[in-house]
């Protein structure tokens, strides 16, 4: 065994390169005669263009050209697309307005993309760009998801008159009204899942090239999957055929979901490469990344759960409005249908489900999938409703939850999903333990002591990953199949290139997937190197979101590496000259049965190219395999996170004292990897529980557009974490894998709104619970302690 | 940022020269406010004038009773001065907590105290320790300099040299972070210097730094937080924005102030 395999705690190979600056990013990237694009964007939340004047900015130095909506329309370039359907619950299709990529007629939020100026310089292109003159009717914004739905409210899209994309449900609504009226308790809580900016570290970055020799382009992006920005830039939104366009996703700085789409200025770049006859480069800065990456949540829900009188829940009934912003991105129609309401039964045996979501436009930015996607909200609902219950029937919350955990798998649960394996009880059994949970009284009297109020809160989450069975997302509405594939190429002298669909930009696929080829070949993981994101070197594939990397990606390469195995098998048996039936392979090396003949993996390698021994056999020479992985269902990673903290009542300052995280996600290929991406998801939940919200103000402008005003988490606003692990393996992929990037960012909230709310005795709190949140609420809280 | 003319003076009365001859020119004393403002391209002045090279405008000196400071002696060097430490720890503090350290590095005590930026830490210290702001033309007492929200008493290319801060016999500062920027939403100088008690705020005033009368009689009678239990600060001429609004900064006014009269000394 080389140490390096699947289970070892290496450190990860891609961290040098990083930290000492040698990545390679896009905006690293710089084509001979390279031009720059600057966008004009709308300073309104909602306008009728009259007219475009580009004449003073044409004659403004260094610029080649100015294009607008007029001129893709001219080129036949297609508008962006949302790429799944729902319907609604009458079984009309959902409502989508058109998505230019430069407007046509109409703005619709403060940084929508009105026209493009191409320079020789940034800071040229700058300087034309305000030079450009729109010439705007201003209209009415809508901004509020309430008042969208108004009669007579402003029209956002004309095929949306009432700007509702759908009225969607799930769940059977009979089955769950008959619960509520036998319940002997119903809580009922109206919840906000605020609206977040997804601030990856790196942002959003294009160069297009386009080579007039082979008529082809090129597209350095940074996307989160590549080979999908090139279909929808191809097949619909009509760029070029596949084969005359390459789409490279060089080191990618984060993403957190935000990279998965096909956006306006991409789409851009790419097209005006062949206008102009030179390559064109575009790099958001930090203000066009608040203003136009697409937002993550923004959900305003009232969720009621019915209980029996054993304490049993026996039915919830859910309503949510989602805000899907002033266009459909990507995949933002499926983020609060199909991702969130299948896992509204949580980790609960919970007979009757049914949920409502209305899907609403505003003129805010396009909202879509952000680190979690749909699994957050539906947590947050589940979690909060369940620890208000307890408290309500005087239950411990984690006595409750124990009683009405899913015990027995598989698990059929009312809105779509059949939970294959797990052990809750063990994780919340664990959790409590190592949160010394029995102790918690005598720490709240301690803080009292000083003044301070200790509150302890519970979230046990559970996601569906491994996104996912293709026939069954095709069932439900979705455009692609959500596959992986893989190709390994054994090299003569047995080192290893894997090329995966998959793309990492910070999940550590060059450490991780290589632990599996080192598992599997028993070489070092230095001997394999990792090729992704480039459409022209791998074979299509889906990318990285929804935690699939492990538990699809990482499949795929497992089953192309067992045919590298049969494969290399039949060489050794023909330099070993036995037959393949009887060649074992173990530890890197192929041996006969029963005898001490052997050769290691690398001399077969070389065999198997040389090809001397089995030349003009059926065998074909060379090592080199690919597979396509489909999954056979989600995969359920689940646990129990617990938040303890204290609130300075005078100031209403919430400090994290302790969080212990107890998860299961089936194996772990590399446990530091692993609890690295639940310091970084806890970091992000604690993040939109306590400080992150993108606020519009009423005429639609973002104030929160800037780190003056939005507030990310720094490392002293989160603890030192206790991380543990239970394990159920998962059964639905040869790796056992569930999945764990996205853990975290969907447990944290709820355990720390929970945890604020026992420390405020049960007084509500909206997220994000600021300072100035918490103050009002203890105020309140105090006061109604005070008149008791 | 748009093109300017870049000039590097190496003496106060050079500075004050190009100033006077310029068109729309901008002192440059360590840029932490001027050059985002500028990158953002919300600032465009034609003119930079760049003060660091100007020798002898660095430096913390105690005399007598005071302690002098240069215009452009770094937030860094403040903070970790042993002389201020000794004669005014609390000022000390103060330039420590002010921003991070790329900015405590950069950025200097005139720099802040012309900029007057509504939310920075200086204005408190220079108006409760009733600091005297030295020009190339004049002194202006601390109480006559601040006018208003980025408004200060200088004029047109008149640029500070020092500052002096009379020595009090306690003082404390204590501020309530923006969540988000880390400015001061609330912050809060308290300095007894015999039977006078001042208490300057910065962050929360509408129109800039104030003395808070109220809790000044209230110390000034004892000085102790125990004085300020159940003093209510008014809300009224207090600033709202999304992360907090007049009556939470009118709260934290006296808990920060409670805070920085424990921790003064």
């Amino acid at each position: 065994m080389t140490g390096t395999g699947i289970g070892a705690p290496v450190r990860r190979k891609e961290d040098f390169r990083f930290i000492t600056g040698k990545g390679h990013y896009t905006d690293d990237i710089n084509r001979p005669g390279q031009t720059h694009a600057v966008f004009v964007r709308s300073p309104h939340a909602h306008a009728a263009i009259r007219s475009i004047d580009a004449s003073a900015a044409l004659t403004s130095p260094g610029v080649l050209a100015v294009f607008t909506g007029d001129d893709l329309t001219a080129d036949k370039v297609g508008g962006l697309i949302c790429g799944w359907m729902i319907h609604s619950k009458d079984g009309t299709p959902m409502k989508a307005g058109g998505h230019p990529a430069l407007a046509q007629g109409k703005v619709r939020y403060v940084g929508d993309h009105v026209a493009v100026v191409i320079a020789e310089t940034h800071a040229q292109g700058r300087e034309a760009a305000e030079k450009v003159k729109v010439d705007y009717e201003v209209l009415k914004p809508v901004v509020d998801m309430a008042e969208a739905i108004k009669p007579g409210a402003p029209v956002i899209h004309d095929v949306a008159s009432d700007n509702t994309v759908y009225n969607w449900h799930l769940g059977d609504k009979a089955a769950a009204d008959a619960a509520f009226a036998k319940a002997a308790h119903v809580t009922k809580l109206d919840i906000v899942n605020n609206r977040l900016v997804p601030n990856a570290m790196e942002p959003r970055a294009a160069v297009g090239d386009y080579d007039s020799g082979s008529d082809a382009f090129t597209l350095y992006t940074t996307s989160q999957n590549p080979h999908v920005a090139r279909l929808v830039l191809s097949a619909f939104i009509g760029i070029a055929p596949e084969h005359k366009l390459r789409v490279i996703a060089p080191d990618v700085g984060g993403g957190f979901g935000s990279k998965i789409f096909i956006y306006a200025e991409e789409t851009v770049c790419v097209w005006a490469a062949k206008k102009v006859g030179r390559p064109v480069k575009w790099t958001a800065d930090r203000t066009e990344a608040f203003l136009a990456d697409a937002h993550g949540r923004d959900h305003v829900t009232h969720a009621e759960l019915a209980i029996d009188e054993k304490g049993k829940i026996t039915g919830l009934r859910v309503h949510t409005k989602a805000n899907l912003g002033a266009y459909l991105s990507t995949f933002a129609s499926s983020v609060p249908t199909y991702l969130y309401a299948p896992l509204l039964s949580g980790q609960y045996d919970i007979p009757a489900i049914y949920a409502e979501v209305d899907g609403i436009y505003t003129t805010t930015a396009p909202v879509d999938a952000y680190r979690g996607a749909g699994r957050p909200e539906a947590t947050f609902v589940v979690e909060r409703l369940i620890e208000v219950a307890a408290r309500e029937t005087g239950v411990d919350p984690a006595q409750f939850r124990k009683k009405n955990f899913v015990r027995t798998f598989p698990h059929q649960t009312p809105v779509i999903m059949c939970y294959d394996a797990g052990d809750y009880d063990a994780s919340l059994t664990k959790a409590l333990e190592m949160a010394d949970y029995k102790n918690v009284g005598k720490r709240k009297r301690e803080s009292a002591k000083k003044g301070l109020l200790r509150g302890v809160g519970i979230s046990a989450y559970i996601e569906a990953c491994g996104i996912a069975p293709s026939a069954a997302v095709g069932s439900l509405g979705a455009g692609v199949g959500l596959w992986e594939s893989a190709e390994v190429r054994v090299n003569p002298v047995g080192t290893v290139e894997i090329l995966t669909g998959s793309h990492s930009h910070g999940q550590g696929h060059e450490t991780t997937f290589a632990q599996l080829v080192s598992s599997r070949l028993g070489i070092s993981i230095d001997n394999v190197s990792i090729v992704h994101g480039d459409t022209d070197k791998v074979q299509m594939g889906m990318g990285t979101y929804g935690s699939r990397s492990g538990a699809v990606g990482m499949s795929a390469i497992s089953k192309a590496l067992d045919k590298i195995e049969t494969k290399a098998k039949k060489v050794a048996a023909y330099v070993l000259e036995a037959s393949d039936k009887d060649i074992e392979f173990k530890d890197g090396k192929f041996s006969v049965k029963g005898t001490d003949k052997s050769i290691d993996f690398a001399s077969v390698a070389l065999q198997a190219y040389i090809a001397h021994k089995f030349s003009g056999q059926e065998l074909e020479p060379g090592l080199k395999e690919s597979a396509f992985w489909d999954p056979t269902n989600f995969t359920f990673p689940a646990g129990v996170h617990i938040c303890e903290l204290e609130i300075d009542p005078q100031t209403g300052v919430t400090r994290i004292d302790r969080w212990t995280a107890v998860d299961d996600f089936g194996e772990i290929i590399n446990p530091m990897i692993v609890e690295g991406q639940v310091h970084g998801g806890i970091g992000q939940g604690i993040g939109q529980a306590l400080h992150e919200s993108a606020v519009y103000n009423e005429s639609g402008q973002l104030v929160t557009a800037s780190y003056m005003d939005y507030c990310m988490p720094r490392a002293d606003d989160v603890p030192s974490y206790n991380v543990g692990m239970t394990q159920t393996r998962c059964p639905s992929n040869p790796l056992g894998i569930k999945g764990c990037g996205e853990a975290g960012a969907i447990a944290a909230p709820p355990a720390v709104i929970n945890a604020i709310t026992d420390a405020l005795g049960h007084e509500d709190i909206a997220m994000p619970a600021t300072p100035r949140a918490v103050w009002r609420a203890a105020q309140k809280s105090i006061g109604l302690k005070a008149a008791e | 940022m748009y093109p300017f003319t870049y000039h590097q003076p190496d003496s106060v009365r050079q500075a004050a020269s190009v100033a006077g001859k310029a068109e729309d020119a901008k002192f440059l004393a360590g840029g932490m406010t001027l050059l985002p403002t500028m990158k953002q391209r919300l600032a465009s002045p034609a003119n930079l004038i760049d003060l660091s090279k100007i020798g002898d405008l660095a430096g913390i000196e105690v005399k007598g009773r005071s302690v002098v400071i240069g215009a452009m002696t770094r937030h860094f060097d403040v903070a970790n001065s042993k002389e201020l430490q000794a004669a005014i720890p609390a000022l000390a503090d103060l330039a420590g907590m002010i921003g991070d350290p790329a900015v405590r590095n950069r950025g200097t005590i005139g720099g802040s105290l012309a900029n007057n930026d509504p939310a920075a830490d200086y204005p408190a210290a220079a108006l409760a320790l009733g600091a005297t702001i030295i020009t190339n033309k004049r002194k202006i007492e601390a109480e006559d300099y601040f006018t208003g929200l980025f408004e200060t008493a200088l004029e047109e290319g008149e640029i500070i040299t020092k500052v002096s801060f009379p020595i009090p016999a306690k003082a404390g500062y204590e501020k309530f972070r923006n969540p988000a920027s880390r400015y001061a939403i609330v912050g809060v100088f308290v300095a007894k210097r015999g039977s006078d008690v001042r208490v300057a705020v910065t962050g929360a005033g509408a129109s800039g730094v104030f003395r808070a009368t109220k809790i000044e009689a209230a110390l000034t009678a004892k000085f102790s937080s125990k004085s300020l239990e159940g003093v209510k600060m008014p809300a009224e001429g207090l600033n709202t924005d999304i992360h907090a609004d007049a009556e939470y900064r009118a709260h934290l006014i006296t808990v920060m102030a409670k805070r920085a009269t424990d921790k003064a000394k």
